[in-house]
């Protein structure tokens, strides 16, 4: 076991990042180790294939449905939320929804916030926005209030510090929060608590996100674990929820397919402890709540996804963790490689169309399009196939018209081109393809042994002396 | 409001028609196209003639079109769809005889048979034709096991393999079913299961070069288990995946190495093997 935190390394280009993540054994044992588990927790919740693979098809319909009424929906959402006595806000950058955010706390001349789990947030960096304007900001998920004292990001969406083990959580709370070391969770835990409890009080807001927004009746449904969110969202006098556009979804009717599986791809939990269903501030007859609710919608190039029918599925995502769980490529570098707040498959096919593929040009490549994401996901996104598209989309003339994705183009190469081309006019004149196995299998003793980046972890692999062509027209004349 | 829960009861078993209910399966052709490979083509011609010669065992004719070359895969996965097609178009034009095809490779079967079409919904002939010939591509495991129905005579000694499948062969061919239901037919063959077995060996075509740390990581932990896994020997239908696996095996010294499954196969039927 090493002595030291790990220090998150979020230094250099995808690529460093992930060999110094790959290098930390300790890192990677943190995550081979959660991930296991979580997968075999997942295998356990959806006993019945047929059940799952059921409900999966239901949910892909359900949001492909949502999506495909997206703006009626969004006005409809508005309207009943509206007519419920919360307050809608429009933001279509990160920038604006955190203006806005900071003028509702403004407005409270609000000094204190408690927020509860939300990634939208984490893409706004509410957190520090906040900070600079002399607001304190505090994550009241334990995950992330983890995170959050060691000046980090989280490397999981759903688990925020998964990185850690719980040694390292104990070693870090005793730094920051002085006490005894204990690598018990629940005194862990407890420690978290009594620390939050207090801050629950005092805070003059509380922040959240949102899981589904249901337009018919204007009802934000925000799911955990933890009471966090609950108490995030009942005890400060304002709440203000913040999530992105695509959240969306008809009815209450289409929240329970979801949410079922929402919290069996997650975590493999039948259903969270708490489940939210926040519909409005408190009545005049009412002795507790929020005096005051606000939603504030984020676009932050949402709409330009949806706008392309392919990579519009990327929207249905109801950000349930499991395609990281699942990724052989995540288990081993982690979420910090990743260098953005969405890491995994669903960051892969995500974070472009936020900060542009040219701020992620890796983001497509890293993927051994092994499926195993594409499989596990509980709305069917096929994430294998929208990674094949912004590697289509990355290698795209930078001039052409018809990018989908903001940043395409970032991966021209004129010499990639050039030998794409060459193996395109090679595959297809069958002579010249013939003439080229025979040369290469006949030469095929003078092939350097190291062939790199081949040979950094395999030997070079050495053509046959004879090629199948070869060998199959000897066969066939031989039979003749 | 019970109708609420319809959907959701965590176990509720029923009687659901999938929609991924199986292939049909037509009875055997006198007569297949072999379509090699790319990467069979130039480091694994044996197991494309040891594929011919099972075939030809099962009392098939195995024509080999000599103009034919790689399916496309490739480019295709890297984003150059334009070349895709081209590579795509020249063996569609090939390979659309009526005449089956049977492909040594699940990933490049799961290639012609589940993405030709799409390459062409611009092209509206070539779309048919990538359909027709969709419908008529075989990956060889399962056309010896669904089509041909072989029952296999193992000739030869007690030995335990393990079993790795190409991810989307696993995905959009079934292979590692197919594999398992050939490998069982042999008397003298234990097939040994490893740890982590589905999960994916780290080639993915350019991935291996693209990002080549990850990649070696991923295929240092499958070289790994395999060697815990106790097996003799590791069978694949993928030789993508067998060329990645092999290098690594070979590199780290590893008592252990894998062979295409129709080598193995047409071994095990011989006398004195
Ligand atoms: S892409 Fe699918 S599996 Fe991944 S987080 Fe979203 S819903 Fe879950």
């Amino acid at each position: 076991m090493t002595q030291s935190i790990p220090v998150t390394n979020l230094d250099g280009d995808f690529k460093t990042r992930a060999r110094h993540a790959l290098d930390d054994a300790q890192l990677r044992n943190n995550f081979r180790t959660a991930m296991d588990g979580l997968m075999h927790k997942r295998e356990q919740a959806f006993s019945d294939p047929q059940e799952r693979e059921d409900l999966r098809d239901l949910g892909n319909r359900i949001r492909a449905r949502a999506l495909s009424q997206l703006p009626d929906l969004l006005d409809q959402l508005e309207q009943r939320l509206t007519a419920n006595g919360v307050r809608v806000h429009w933001a279509e950058t990160t920038e604006e929804a955190n203006e806005i955010v900071h003028r509702l706390i403004e407005a409270q001349e609000g000094r204190q916030v408690v927020k509860g789990k939300s990634m939208v947030s984490e893409e706004m960096e509410l957190n520090d926005y906040l900070a600079e304007r002399d607001i304190e900001c505090l994550e009241s998920d334990l995950g992330e209030y983890t995170v959050q004292l060691d000046h980090e990001k989280p490397s999981h969406i759903i688990m925020p510090a998964i990185h850690k083990n719980a040694r390292q959580v104990a070693r870090l709370f005793q730094e920051k929060l002085g006490g005894e070391l204990s690598d018990d969770i629940h005194e862990l835990v407890g420690t978290g608590r009594q620390i939050l409890r207090q801050k629950f009080m005092e805070a003059d807001v509380g922040v959240s996100g949102v899981n589904f927004a249901v337009a018919e009746t204007g009802t934000l449904v925000l799911v955990e674990n933890e009471g966090n969110g609950r108490m995030s969202t009942t005890v400060p006098p304002v709440h203000i929820a913040v999530t992105g556009i695509e959240k969306v979804v008809a009815n209450l009717r289409d929240v329970v397919p979801l949410l079922s599986l929402l919290t069996r791809s997650a975590l493999g939990q039948p259903i969270t402890t708490y489940i939210n269903m926040i519909s409005g501030p408190r009545k005049d007859d009412e002795r507790d709540g929020p005096r005051e609710v606000h939603l504030v919608l984020l676009d932050n190039g949402r709409s330009r996804a949806f706008a392309d029918a392919q990579l519009r599925q990327t929207l249905n995502c109801i950000r349930c963790g499991a395609c990281m769980n699942h990724c052989p490529v995540y288990t081993r570098v982690g979420g910090h490689t990743y260098g953005e707040v969405y890491p995994g498959p669903i960051g892969k096919i995500l974070t472009p169309h936020l900060v542009g593929l040219d701020r992620v040009p890796d983001h497509p490549s890293a993927s051994s399009l092994c499926g195993a994401c594409g499989d596990v996901c509980p709305v069917k996104i096929p994430i294998p196939e929208l990674l094949q598209r912004l590697r289509e989309e990355n290698v795209r003339h930078p001039e052409d018209s018809e990018a989908a994705v903001a940043g395409a183009g970032s991966r021209y190469s004129n010499r990639e081109q050039l030998i794409w081309r060459g193996w395109q006019w090679l595959n297809t004149h069958p002579r010249i393809y013939r003439l080229f196995l025979w040369g290469v299998t006949r030469l095929r003793r003078l092939q350097p042994a190291r062939l790199r980046p081949w040979t950094d972890y395999r030997s070079a692999p050495t053509p046959a002396a004879r090629s199948l062509h070869e060998q199959a027209r000897n066969h066939m004349r031989s039979k003749s | 409001m019970t109708d609420l829960f319809y959907d959701a009861s965590p176990n509720a078993t029923r009687i659901v028609q999938s929609n991924k209910a199986g292939r049909e399966y037509p009875e055997k052709p006198d007569r297949v196209v072999l379509f090699g490979t790319c990467v069979v083509d130039l480091f694994f011609p044996e197991a494309g003639m040891d594929a011919i010669r099972l075939l030809e065992h099962q009392g098939i004719q195995v024509d080999f079109p000599q103009n034919q070359s790689c399916c496309g895969q490739p480019a295709w996965t890297s984003g150059y769809r334009e070349q895709a097609e081209s590579v795509a178009r020249a063996q569609l034009a090939l390979l659309d005889t009526g005449t089956p095809v049977v492909v040594p490779s699940g990933s490049c079967a799961g290639m012609i048979r589940h993405h030709y079409p799409g390459l062409f919904n611009h092209e509206p002939q070539t779309r048919d034709r990538a359909l027709r010939v969709a419908e008529n591509t075989f990956e060889l495991t399962e056309f010896l096991l669904n089509v041909c129905r072989v029952r296999l005579q193992d000739r030869g000694r007690h030995r335990q393999v393990a079993l790795h499948t190409s991810c989307t062969a696993r995905r959009e061919m079934q292979t590692h079913h197919h594999a398992r239901g050939l490998l069982a037919q042999l008397s003298g063959v234990t097939r040994v299961d490893h740890d982590h077995e589905s999960e994916c060996c780290g080639f993915g075509g350019t991935f291996c070069v693209r990002m080549p740390d990850i990649s070696g990581a991923m295929v240092a932990d499958k070289t790994q288990s395999l060697s815990q896994s106790g097996a003799d020997e590791l069978i694949s239908a993928d030789c993508g995946c067998l060329l990645n696996i092999n290098g690594a095996m070979n590199r780290q010294n590893l008592n252990l190495k894998g062979r295409h499954i129709a080598s193995f196969l047409w071994e095990r039927c011989q006398e004195g093997s």
